[in-house]
């Protein structure tokens, strides 16, 4: 029961089958039995959880996700709770008021909240360690990173203590962590999921976005979180275009390619085969070459270490011992970056957006690996690429930069390597097309290609 | 720009710049981070663009 999906559970509940409550008792006991050695909540909102359950054993909140247990990272507000961001420094800070609208669409839909995970502090972070609460542990080896900074949602939801979890993703921080533990990510278009009532990071590159164990999973969270919210500047007043009805639909006709140059140079053996298993399985024999990829990660590099500098500086004059030194160091850094190059930055953002929009008239989807390698072992500093060791931290989103820089839709898929770690390939489509790479997904779950392996425990 | 002594120079005014305070253990971690910044950064502004290109930050009168 405890990898059951969560569209299994919602019939479940629906029909009666089980109650809602039966099915967060399970969810409170196997966080209890698991979450000790993966370190992946923070905070468990058992009562809270509780009550909601009875709401949905009581009709108050029917809906497709009636009984889904989820946990959003520590990001998103939970009414009650300070929200800490992966932080030291924000436990001093009250209680929210309200829970972040996204929890709120989720519960409305019938889901249960049942706690906080662990993050990179301040989501400025590939690796799902954390210096205050301790690293998430990735599930298939608790030696290795989750990948991060989405880490307990990772961790979470490969171990099966929820079906769902939301994550962030500024750089990379949903698709990383789906690479290294194995599951499905999505990262939609920036400006479709009100981000109102989560903390920020860098809110030219912010999104908001559901990791589980299967495509039908992702769509079903990400339908019921749709819908514009006037809390957030960013958010696009666009209609709700739900995608699990669409799932199944042939992806025969749609023109796929693998992005090439960039994306595969620097890649470990592992992530070129995944990406050529996905390839092959879909025909796509045409490989592209993305303009200028290298420029727009560093742009997102430079745009990333600005803004996050900017958003903490008066942290940083007033608690900067209190920060992970990792991120301190690099926000000091960020914020020495002259004016000049940051707005240059910007501009390039807008080219190479216009670039990759005329790519996407010749295609429909674009393959790239997700990570450069498997999940590395915590602690570890150094990442080999071509050959050559860099440091790990700031190279994990190689791969992710240049895509999340303007924001297009992307859905992670786990290939799970026979005997090894499984690893993630990034399905790409263009702006508002979450539905082309969901189909995408569906196909390759449908057909084996990808899934999310069961850890052993 | 990415010398090590001008970035020493640029660290060391942070304290007024940005009313930070660097402690010596610090230095070499902040420069070194400071250094990769500034080398994506100069790899950003060496494709020229013109004069008319529009920066992308999101705004919504």
């Amino acid at each position: 029961m405890s990898f059951s999906s969560a569209a299994a559970i919602a019939a479940d509940v629906a029909a009666g089958r089980r109650s809602a409550a039966d099915v967060v008792e399970a969810a409170l006991a196997r966080i209890a039995q698991r979450n000790p050695h993966l370190n992946a909540f923070t905070a468990v909102t058992a009562d809270r959880a509780r009550a909601t359950a009875a709401r949905v054993d009581a009709g108050q909140a029917a809906g497709p996700l009636a009984g889904v247990p989820f946990a959003v990272k520590n990001l998103f507000d939970i009414a009650g709770l300070p929200t800490v961001a992966g932080s030291k420094i924000n436990r001093d800070q009250p209680p929210a008021a309200a829970d972040a609208v996204l929890i709120q669409r989720l519960e409305a839909a019938g889901a249960v909240l049942v706690g906080a995970l662990n993050m990179g502090e301040y989501a400025y972070d590939f690796t799902g360690e954390n210096c205050h609460d301790g690293p998430s542990r990735n599930p298939h080896d608790p030696t290795r990173m989750t990948g991060g900074s989405s880490g307990g949602s990772g961790g979470a939801v490969a171990a099966g203590l929820v079906p769902i979890a939301l994550g962030s993703d500024t750089n990379g921080s949903i698709r990383v962590p789906s690479s290294f533990c194995g599951l499905f990510g999505l990262k939609p278009t920036y400006g479709r999921l009100p981000r109102t009532g989560s903390f920020p990071f860098v809110s030219s590159l912010d999104h908001l976005g559901p990791l589980a164990r299967t495509t039908r999973d992702l769509a079903l969270a990400y339908d019921v979180m749709q819908g514009p919210d006037p809390g957030d500047a960013a958010c696009a007043g666009r209609p709700v275009a739900p995608v699990s009805a669409l799932l199944g639909k042939p992806t025969q006709g749609l023109r796929i390619a693998t992005a090439g140059g960039y994306f595969r140079a620097g890649a470990s053996p592992e992530a070129l085969s995944a990406v050529d298993t996905v390839a092959n399985a879909l025909g796509a024999v045409r490989t592209i070459e993305v303009p200028e990829a290298a420029r727009a990660r560093s742009a997102a590099y430079v745009i990333t270490a600005s803004e996050g500098a900017a958003l903490h500086l008066g942290r940083l004059r007033e608690r900067a011992e209190d920060f992970d030194p990792d991120v301190r160091d690099r926000l000091i850094a960020g914020a020495l970056i002259p004016a000049a190059m940051v707005v240059g930055a910007q501009k390039f953002r807008r080219w190479y957006r216009d670039a990759m929009l005329r790519l996407f008239d010749g295609v429909d989807a674009i393959l790239a690996p997700a990570t450069p390698c498997v999940a590395p072992l915590i602690g570890q500093k150094t990442l080999l690429l071509d050959g050559r060791a860099v440091p790990l931290r700031p190279n994990i989103g190689l791969y992710t930069q240049p895509i999340s820089f303007i924001g297009l839709p992307v859905v992670a898929v786990p290939v799970a390597l026979s005997g090894g770690l499984p690893i993630g390939v990034q399905i790409i489509a263009a702006p508002w097309r979450e539905d082309i790479a969901l189909r995408i997904a569906y196909d390759l779950e449908t057909a084996g290609v990808v899934r999310a392996p069961l850890p052993s425990e | 720009m990415t010398d090590p002594g001008d970035l020493d120079a640029l660290i060391a005014a942070v304290p007024w710049l940005l009313r930070i305070d660097i402690r010596p253990e610090w230095h070499a971690a902040v420069r070194q981070h400071l250094a990769i910044s500034l080398d994506h950064a100069g790899n950003v502004a060496e494709l020229p663009l013109p004069d008319e290109a529009e920066p992308a930050p999101v705004f919504k009168a």
